[in-house]
């Protein structure tokens, strides 16, 4: 657990740091979502239509851009083969970057998102049922991202291929999200925030045996 | 300084072959080092000197042939159960720019389960950028590091890939200090260079 945690420390410091990914991340959201009135017009009731679609497909655009260097970034400076010596599994290498890209990405964003949620002119009805779609849903962004970044960490210019790997799988995620916003805006009730929270629970208790399975496959090479 | 020995008695090599992009680079591989043995690898680039390291960490898997470890009286043939006896250096030092040298050992010391002893700094002369982002750090300096980590992390098995690279004459010394007191202590050391090395050593030329 102690060795858990160091990693896990580590990682958040090094993405909180001066030119770690973290405040990327929350800037790449608000840019996108600040843009999106611009591009479909200032129709209110539009907006506050697909403004959970639009933080939805944003927060995972974001999440996405810290991701793909997740384990790279380990595996080129040396860092990985030391952790592969360590006493951490690499199970637990797996959950300590995982939890450490959502504490830096996935929660902030959750945070910062009834702000840009104002933007949009998103009904105040709506805000908690985005806030808490966000707070189940991003760590299995986090969980799906790790799995495809332990996967791709030895290709080359891998960042062009990990969205193309990774967005598929993430689509669950954007339909049971936003659709949790909407039916709240419509007054229904569609069961969604439930199946998100079981494809969340599935993804996060799944990602690290196989994240670990891609990071043994990689370094065995 | 650093974690007492876990004890390994002797690593064992077996008819060890290692094939990397379809091509042979070395077979039928076989020695045996005890404790306070070290071995030095030589022989031209991609003769398979650092493939050869990573086997014996544990980080390849052979080919053929048979790497076991016999520590605390049991026999070790698992790659991920050897991981735990090795201390590794090699070509990449794993420094993090934005993190000090400090921090970068506070962290191994956390994450090997060994007691962090901010006096390695001095130890390894890095006590005047102990609070420096290793970014501003000269590849020596990294290298300096390195050693430091090497030693905190108390591991019996040592697997040295070139560690004379970037290093000025008081830091080959420093190696070479360390190495001695490794080895003294019941360690075990393979190490890979092209650099002539003043260690009482057998050799292990590839080619």
């Amino acid at each position: 657990m102690r060795a858990l945690g160091a990693l896990l420390v580590r990682d958040v410091r090094l993405a909180a740091r001066a030119g770690g990914s973290a405040v990327l991340a929350l800037a790449f959201f608000a840019a996108v979502v600040t843009l999106v009135p611009f591009g479909i017009g200032s129709d209110a009731k539009l907006l506050a239509r697909v403004a959970g679609g639009v933080l939805w497909v944003a927060a995972v655009l974001a999440n996405l851009l810290a991701l793909d260097r997740l384990f790279q970034a380990d595996y080129e400076d040396g860092s990985l083969d030391l952790l592969a010596l360590s006493p951490l599994s690499f199970e637990g290498i797996t959950v300590a970057k995982m939890t450490a890209h959502w504490l830096t990405t996935g929660l902030p964003l959750t945070i910062l998102s009834p702000v840009l949620a104002l933007l949009l002119n998103l009904p105040a009805t709506a805000y908690t049922a985005l806030i808490v779609s966000l707070l189940i849903g991003t760590p299995a962004v986090s969980a799906i991202g790790s799995v495809a970044a332990a996967l791709t960490l030895s290709i080359r210019r891998g960042g062009l291929l990990f969205p193309l790997l990774v967005l598929p799988l993430l689509t669950p995620v954007v339909i049971f999200g936003a659709g949790a916003v909407l039916a709240r805006l419509d007054g229904v009730e569609n069961g969604a925030i439930w199946l998100l929270a079981a494809f969340s629970v599935a993804a996060v208790l799944l990602a690290p045996f196989v994240g670990a399975a891609a990071l043994r496959l990689n370094l065995s090479e | 300084m650093g974690a007492r020995l876990r004890t390994v008695h002797y690593l064992e090599v077996a008819d060890l072959a290692c094939v990397r992009g379809g091509r042979a680079v070395f077979r039928d591989l076989s020695f045996r080092l005890a404790r306070g043995d070290a071995l030095i690898v030589g022989g031209p680039n991609g003769s398979g000197k650092t493939s050869l390291l990573r086997l014996l960490a544990g980080l390849l898997p052979p080919a053929a042939g048979t790497i076991s470890i016999s520590a605390e009286g049991t026999q070790i043939a698992d790659r991920e159960e050897r991981a735990k006896f090795i201390g590794w250096l090699g070509h990449y030092d794993g420094a993090k720019p934005q993190l000090t040298p400090r921090e970068a050992l506070r962290f191994f010391a956390r994450l090997y389960g060994t007691a962090s002893d901010p006096s390695l700094l001095e130890v390894v002369g890095l006590s005047r950028s102990a609070d420096l982002p290793c970014q501003y750090l000269s590849a020596g300096q990294k290298r300096r590091l390195a050693l430091a980590r090497l030693k905190l992390c108390g591991r019996p098995l040592w697997l040295l890939d070139e560690p004379l690279a970037s290093l000025d004459a008081s830091g080959k010394a420093l190696l070479l200090n360390l190495l001695r007191d490794h080895l003294a202590g019941g360690g075990i050391a393979v190490i890979a260079t092209h650099d002539p090395l003043d260690l009482d050593a057998a050799r292990l030329p590839l080619t």
